[in-house]
């Protein structure tokens, strides 16, 4: 306590200069500082996902149903997941872009995008990365933007069927979940 | 009264903040330098061991509400929920759980201390008031709380206590429908009783606030008794009193830790554990710990209305304690009779405790009648007659001549005193 009215209680020495008392006072300070901060913990550890959260990280998706050029959502971890089946049109014309023409370029190849052998199914976090937004374009009937593959109705961004950013302001790509086939017509997300 | 205040302090910053809005100064007059009689003893820890307890009760209630439901079909699995899945979901249940009996511990203890030295008196009554109004919030918010998890003992420990209301003739029925926005305890009782206990805690906090600045007007109390006369019986709060607070905080903290810890369900009951059925009350119904006593007066009569006029009563009693004792006397050190009767009202209370923990059957229904017999009667008729007729023991001349005289009047602490003390 610099201040005049602590003075005489402050326990410096006559000069200001360092003593026992001073050391005394900083040890129970940082003391009394780390078990509050060690207090602080469980607390702020109780707002990370619950045990019952974390436990419905998985789910299974059917493939039959989707016909083809068109797209379903499936919740996973409470975010929306694209599934959509490609025309061969569509695929062509997704691998056939060049790294060159991407905003983001970061697996920015199709077959980066896709599992080797199932080329007709994209898998995508519809999320839009700009702010937040679903896209549309899951059924052949909404608007797709230019390129074919997603639109984002809140600040007019685009995505080409394998789910890269074309158009802004989005900057990045829509990630691909971690999935996996499980049969011909059955993928795991998550 | 406009204008920027003068500020004493060095560091720029809290000199420019200071200047527009003296915090800064008001902490270093309240709790810095604050003059406080020297002589107190642990018993003035619990005040502040109460307001550490209020902060507990707070943190871990709010993040509590994060994942509470206050929803009958859901309210009790939401605490399940709590205790299984929320990371440290347990710790902060049960501190929060243990931390409402620890707060009724130290409030208890800090009362009694107040009862014994005469902290109610002249010309502190209107903080004593404040610390009733405390008392009954205090009581309100963990009656509320105590039916969030919706376990047994929280729909029928509702249901009873609500029903105290309908003792009064006429409007008493209809009160009851309106506590519970309904014919039963339900839906509509469950969500207002959690939306009203997530806010007496903030109006506690209020009232905290006046009964504080009532004290730092007033001055302590201290085990003596007796004015601050002059400087030489003073300390400043800090360091003397942060430190002295700070050990009673440790050892407070340890016994919480140790319950948390070791016997976080000692306290509860275990009908708790099984969720609200409307349609099948629990064999032995109990209030927590901190209502026995009032609820042993509750039953110590035959008659429904006495028996809630009792309980209230004996509560409301202590608003009008400034001015049913008549001794101008304040601690019980120098009232040789009040003395001796001050236990009594101790093992009164204490003994209706044990009558509210045990069926109204044979020699409980007489202790509860005792008990119940003692407190008013130590209230009403001891108090007022013996002011009138104890004899006090002579007082110190002062509170530095008590301390100081049985240690002969050695140097002293730096800063405790400007000058020697003369030998008492
Ligand atoms: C004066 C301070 C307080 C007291 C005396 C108090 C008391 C209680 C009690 C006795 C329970 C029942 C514990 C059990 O059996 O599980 C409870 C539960 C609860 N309280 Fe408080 N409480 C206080 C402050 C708060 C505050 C400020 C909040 C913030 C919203 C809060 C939120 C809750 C919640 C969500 C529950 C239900 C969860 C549970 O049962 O553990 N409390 N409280
Ligand atoms: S959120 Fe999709 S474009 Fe802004």
């Amino acid at each position: 306590m610099a201040d005049t009215h602590g003075a005489a209680v402050s326990g410096h020495g006559p000069g200001g200069e360092v003593t026992k008392r001073d050391m005394i006072k900083l040890v129970a300070t940082a003391g009394a500082a780390i078990g509050v901060g060690a207090l602080a913990w469980p607390f702020i550890d109780s707002m990370n996902p619950s045990a019952d959260v974390l436990a419905l990280s998985s789910v299974e998706t059917d493939l039959k149903p989707i016909a083809e050029g068109s797209g379903i959502t499936v919740v996973w971890q409470g975010k929306p997941i694209f599934v959509r089946n490609r025309t061969p049109a569509e695929i062509k014309e997704a691998q056939a872009v060049q790294l060159s023409q991407l905003i983001d370029r970061t697996d920015g190849l199709d077959k980066q995008r896709v599992k080797a052998g199932h080329e007709q199914w994209i898998v995508l976090i519809g999320i839009c990365t700009h702010l937040g937004c679903v896209p549309l374009g899951n059924k052949p009937s909404d608007p797709r933007g230019e390129y074919g593959g997603w639109f984002c109705p809140c600040h007019g961004s685009q995505y080409d069927t394998s789910g890269r950013v074309r158009h802004g302001p989005a900057p990045l790509n829509l990630p691909v979940p971690p999935y996996a086939f499980t049969s011909d017509t059955k993928i795991k997300i998550g | 009264m406009a204008g920027l205040h003068k500020s004493d302090f060095a560091n720029p910053v809290i000199n420019w903040i200071d200047t527009r809005l003296p915090v800064f100064t008001m902490m270093q007059k309240e709790y810095g330098v604050f003059p406080t009689p020297r002589n107190f003893n642990y018993f003035w820890n619990f005040g502040a061991l109460a307001m550490v307890n209020l902060v507990i009760m707070i943190a871990t209630g709010i993040f509590l509400a994060m994942n509470y439901q206050p929803n009958t079909e859901l309210a009790f699995a939401s605490v399940q929920h709590i205790m299984r899945d929320v990371n440290f979901g347990w710790l902060l249940r049960y501190v929060h759980q243990n931390g409402a009996s620890m707060f009724f511990i130290v409030t208890y203890v800090h009362i009694a201390r107040g009862l014994y030295y005469g902290s109610y008196k002249s010309p502190r009554e209107l903080l004593w008031i404040f610390g009733v109004v405390i008392l009954l919030l205090m009581m309100a918010t963990a009656f509320m709380g105590y039916v969030l998890p919706w376990g047994q003992m929280s729909y029928w420990g509702a249901t009873v206590i609500t029903n105290l209301f309908s003792a009064f003739p006429w409007i008493g029925p209809k009160i009851v429908t309106l506590l519970w926005g309904g014919f039963s305890v339900d839906q509509p009782t469950l969500n207002r009783f959690f939306s009203l206990h997530y806010l007496l805690p903030f109006v506690l906090v209020a009232v905290i606030f006046l009964h504080i600045a009532a004290l730092h007007i007033t001055g302590s109390n201290n085990p003596l008794g007796i004015d601050v006369k002059t400087p030489q019986d003073t300390l400043p709060f800090h360091p003397y009193y942060t430190i002295k607070d700070s050990v009673g905080i440790c050892v407070y903290l340890i016994v919480f830790a140790i319950l948390v810890f070791f016997a976080p369900n000692y306290l509860g009951d275990p009908n708790n554990f099984i969720e609200a059925n409307p349609l099948v009350t629990p064999a032995d119904i109990v209030p927590e710990w901190y209502f026995l006593p009032f609820y042993a007066i509750l039953r110590s009569v035959p008659d429904k209305l006495l028996g809630v006029c009792l309980m209230f009563g004996s509560i409301l009693v202590l608003f009008v304690l400034p001015w049913l004792d008549t001794s101008p006397v304040r601690s019980a050190r120098f009232r040789p009779i009040y003395r001796l009767f001050f236990p009594l009202l101790i093992i009164s209370v204490v003994v209706l405790g044990m009558c509210g923990a045990h069926k109204p059957e044979g020699i409980w229904v007489t202790l509860s009648r005792l008990g119940t017999f003692y407190y008013f009667f130590h209230f009403l008729v001891l108090l007022p007659v013996l002011g009138k007729l104890e004899k006090p023991l002579p007082l110190p001349e002062s509170i530095s001549q008590a301390v100081l005289g049985g240690r002969g009047g050695g140097p002293l602490p730096s800063g405790a005193a400007a000058k020697p003390m003369e030998k008492a």
